[in-house]
């Protein structure tokens, strides 16, 4: 069953309706304690980063997730927040996953944010089993998770490659929205909750 | 690469989904929950449901509507309509929607677009602007084309910007419900001007129109309402044409 960690940061209302149609079975996440009556936990999040990390350390959970050994899937700011360090109001983060959160140069003649479907390349980890490569996925975000060849298991490209998806042992992070990205996602979200402890 | 969106836009009213000729006369097209999931499974790329009587009667949108679809649908979508608020704008965000689109509450009030992009953050925020071309200048009207403004729709689209609007909306009121085509050469220099996506309305009759709006202006995305509602253009057939041109689409 999963776990989703409910600290405030943005609706979870498309979250929740989409683990529904999948007959994903999930409850919410609000204290230390209540981890532990989860087998995967999904950190979501939308809008402002630095916010967000407020948001999160005022429940108490920064800690306690550091510390879980179960599959963690951040998506869109839920990813950011398991980096280090974001550009967007100069936060530290978790660093759960070593890199940076940046924001999109818009010199590069892009417009931000990056709204809309891109196409990934992934790497044949288990949370893309099934899902075509090239696929695409609805993205929405003015920062970006800087590439780095150890932790990218997806990559996609807006004026430069970034990570469209990360993971670091049990740690897992997606730009895009799985629960706006049509069939694709639906497959990665069902892909998450079978992912082995 | 970032593909071009095609939106279908659902005009809603009472509950149920119509599209007027230039606004007016207006015609029952269906019910927008199973409207939207059927564009769904079509392919469109996202969904823009506008409430067009809200600003007008000053009816709020129906939220259970929005949760309904919310519910069903595996895309995006925008609600736009009689929001006036930062808390209109919250109750749409917590049914579900992605995205909310304002237009005469922004001109009437723009510290609004402000105050939306630090709640919800400007992804959240799209500035809807109807236009109108009346001596060589575009204007910003409001209610539905029925109020002309102050406002040069091209310096209000900048203005917008600034204020943290993440996107616009631009629906050109002279071509919409024409079935010509799109404005091209005002949208090319919006796209332009900006920094931010820009989603094209008003016009679209044939598959060509989209092919022209998407090759000669840098928009982000084209919407349509009643060739997508009555069957006229199937999403599949629109988008495997664009494809044929190069342009970057989600099949």
């Amino acid at each position: 069953m999963i776990g989703i960690i409910n600290y405030g940061a943005g609706n979870i209302f498309s979250l929740c309706s989409a683990l529904e149609r999948l007959n994903i079975p999930f409850g919410m996440v609000n204290t230390a304690a209540e981890l532990d009556s989860y087998t995967h936990i999904i950190i979501p999040g939308v809008g402002h980063a630095g916010a967000a990390m407020k948001k999160l350390e005022q429940t108490g959970l920064v800690e306690p997730i550091k510390a879980l050994k179960k599959p963690v899937l951040g998506i869109c700011v839920g990813m950011q927040l398991i980096t280090a360090h974001s550009e967007e109001g100069d936060a530290n983060l978790m660093n759960i996953v070593p890199v940076k959160t940046r924001l999109f140069n818009k010199d590069q003649g892009i417009k931000i944010p990056h709204m809309g479907w891109n196409n990934i390349e992934h790497k044949n980890n288990s949370l893309f089993e099934g899902v075509e490569n090239d696929a695409q996925f609805y993205f929405v975000h003015s920062y970006f998770i800087e590439y780095n060849p150890t932790f990218d298991i997806a990559t996609a490209n807006y004026g430069m490659p970034f990570s469209a998806a990360v993971q670091k042992d049990n740690f897992y992070g997606v730009q895009f929205h799985p629960e706006k990205s049509g069939i694709a996602g639906e497959r990665l979200l069902k892909n998450f909750s079978n992912l082995k402890q | 690469m970032l593909s071009k969106r095609i939106i279908p836009c659902l005009d809603v009213k009472d509950g149920r989904t119509v599209k007027g000729v230039n606004f007016v006369d207006l015609k029952d097209a269906g019910d927008p929950v199973e409207l939207a999931w059927q564009y769904a499974q079509q392919g469109a790329d996202e969904l823009v449901f506008l409430d067009i009587t809200a600003t007008h009667e000053r009816r709020g949108t129906t939220l259970e509507m929005v949760k309904s679809v919310a519910r069903q649908l595996n895309i995006p979508f925008t609600i736009g309509g009689g929001i006036s608020t930062v808390a209109d704008a919250e109750a749409l965000l917590n049914a579900g929607a992605d995205k909310i689109s304002i237009n005469s509450a922004a001109v009437r009030n723009p510290a609004l677009i402000e105050e939306l992009a630090k709640a919800f953050g400007v992804q959240f925020v799209v500035v809807a602007v109807d236009t109108k071309l009346i001596e060589g200048k575009n204007w910003v009207h409001l209610n539905g084309g029925r109020l002309i403004t102050e406002l040069e729709t091209e310096n209000w689209i900048r203005k917008a910007e600034g204020l943290g609007a993440g996107e616009i909306l631009l629906t050109s009121m002279d071509h919409d419900g024409t079935k010509q085509g799109f404005d091209c050469l005002l949208l090319d220099k919006v796209a332009k001007s900006i920094n931010i996506p820009v989603i094209a309305s008003g016009g679209a009759g044939k598959v060509e129109h989209f092919t022209e709006v998407f090759l000669q202006t840098g928009v982000d995305a084209a919407l349509a309402a009643s060739v997508f509602h009555f069957g006229e253009i199937p999403i599949p057939y629109l988008k495997e044409e664009l494809k044929k041109h190069h342009i970057p689409v989600r099949i």
